[in-house]
């Protein structure tokens, strides 16, 4: 066995959530060892092209990109931030040591506090040749297309009308590939108007109270048949319609990347609204493992500004429990919360806000397995 | 022509492979359509080309890109067959975390394509079944 590494804060995913978690930290004084998969930092910042709404604080107006390329920059240059890429958080004993995976090596770190900031998994549709080449998670085709000037597809049909739907849909425009619909079973669009708006005028048709019936093709994706919805969301009879697409994208949802938690022994709650099992935790953002906190997707699907924030509360607590002080620590703390609060405000925030509360009350009650 | 990305991973290609490219170029190898071309928004640079194999025949993607999008670029889709359906199977997730880009690279099974970087010389192939782990063998 290989030497046991040691650091004050372990931030695990660097994305959005991740990053500011790293970077309040050590604001506070603390040093941090900020862990994650991938070659480059930043999560799925890299390959999101729009540019934010956010607040005001939350780099409204910039392209996600951007973003991740500014806090990328600020952890990198920090000597009281080691990074680790390419390394991968295999194993979450339970005396708190993490088993870290690079280069076809293991190595054991046990820092004082976790961060855990993983993010999300997308969510898969179930349809007769749904496993058919072809077929991809939204998400998926966009890091192909964005991150790696691939295409994913030269004619798709996107399934889901919510905010990552409607982007991707616009993103794959961009990027010289057609997009024959954008399908959503519910009776109205779920993303932003702006988005919508932006597809419609390119010519996509969205189809709502629409789902797919069927994938077909003998080797990938040649054909899809879709079929209208009724207000019970059962198919309505001869309402078939088909598209010659090669390539169908699935924009149904994410669900938090929970494993490491489970591994823990963090208590765990099942909430629709926050995409599935997500940890309970406190408005600090500590779950019921002490020592162990949580940002960003992993903690309930939201977006990634509010991932951001998720992280500054996250990672200003860990330092603060800890023993950092700073004089500022406080009313930071304070501000993160309100805006957190602020971004959850409106129509657009009810099933977070209503998620949170399930959350909150199941943990009054001492539910979680 | 073929292009990748400035704004996230071709921050780490090699640069300087202008000559690399032109070489290839001039050997007759033919440019797959794969690859975007021009876009709105994101910067787009040559970056070092390396060749390697795909169930033998000879394919050609930019280091230190994902496997599966070099293949993806040329376009290949299928790459693996399931286990007991032995139906095709191919990209998913982007993530290393679904478990159906599964292909075996240079002898090693169950390599997720999806993130395992291309190198030069690679030996890529269609995974059938669920692999034999090298110290089984």
């Amino acid at each position: 066995m290989s030497s046991l590494l040691t650091s004050e804060i372990c931030v695990v995913g660097a994305g959005p959530a991740g990053l500011k978690a790293a970077i309040s930290a050590r604001d506070m004084g603390a040093h941090v060892t900020l862990v994650d998969s991938e070659v480059n930092l930043g999560g799925q910042l890299v390959k999101q092209t729009h540019k934010f709404f956010g607040s005001r604080g939350q780099f409204a107006g910039m392209r996600g990109i951007d973003i991740a390329k500014l806090l990328a920059d600020e952890v990198s240059r920090d000597p009281s931030v080691d990074v680790m890429c390419e390394s991968q958080v295999v194993g979450f004993y339970e005396d708190g040591t993490l088993a870290i995976e690079k280069d076809d090596s293991i190595q054991f770190l046990k820092p004082e506090r976790v961060i855990c900031a993983a993010g999300a998994s997308e969510r898969m549709l179930s349809f007769p040749n749904n496993d058919l080449p072809g077929v991809y998670g939204a998400g998926a085709a966009q890091t192909l297309m964005n991150v790696y000037g691939v295409k994913p597809g030269n004619r798709v049909l996107m399934i889901g009308a919510g905010n990552i739907g409607l982007i991707v849909s616009y993103q794959l425009l961009q990027a010289g590939v057609e997009v024959a619909a954008v399908l959503e079973a519910m009776p109205h669009v779920g993303g932003y108007d702006v988005h919508a708006r932006k597809i419609q005028r390119a010519g996509i048709p969205i189809l709502t109270s629409h789902t797919i019936k069927e994938a077909h093709g003998t080797r990938s994706v040649e054909d899809a048949t879709v079929w209208a919805l009724d207000s019970e969301f059962h198919p309505v009879i001869d309402s078939e319609r088909y598209f010659e697409v090669d390539t169908i994208c699935l924009a149904v949802g994410l669900t938090p990347l929970t494993e490491l938690l489970w591994q823990a022994g963090c208590r765990m709650v099942y909430v629709p609204e926050l995409g599935g099992y997500a940890p309970l935790r406190c408005e600090n953002y500590e779950t019921t493992h002490p020592g162990v906190f949580v940002a960003g997707d992993l903690a309930g699907i939201e977006e990634a500004s509010s991932a951001m924030i998720e992280g500054v509360v996250a990672g200003l607590s860990a330092a603060r429990s800890l023993g950092y002080e700073t004089d500022g620590f406080e009313e930071r703390l304070r501000l993160a919360k309100n805006e957190l609060e602020a971004l959850r405000q409106g129509p657009t925030g009810q099933k977070v806000r209503q998620g949170i509360r399930r959350l909150m009350a199941l943990r009054e009650v001492g539910e979680g397995i | 022509m073929q292009y990748i990305l400035t704004s996230a991973f071709a921050s780490n290609a090699n640069s300087g492979a202008y000559g690399i490219n032109s070489a290839m170029e001039g050997m007759g190898l033919v440019m797959d359509d794969g690859r975007i071309k021009h876009h709105p928004i994101l910067e787009f640079k040559e970056g070092r080309k390396v060749r390697f194999t795909f169930d033998g025949k000879e394919l050609e993607g930019y280091e230190g890109e994902p496997i599966a999008c070099a293949l993806h670029a040329a376009g290949v889709r299928v790459l693996k067959e399931s286990p007991e359906l032995k139906r095709p199977r191919g990209f998913f997730c982007a993530i290393g975390n679904c478990s159906s880009c599964l292909m075996t690279v240079d002898g090693r099974p169950n390599v997720r394509v999806c993130v395992e970087r291309l190198r030069e010389g690679m030996n890529v192939i269609t995974q059938k079944g669920k692999g034999v782990l090298l110290a089984d063998k």
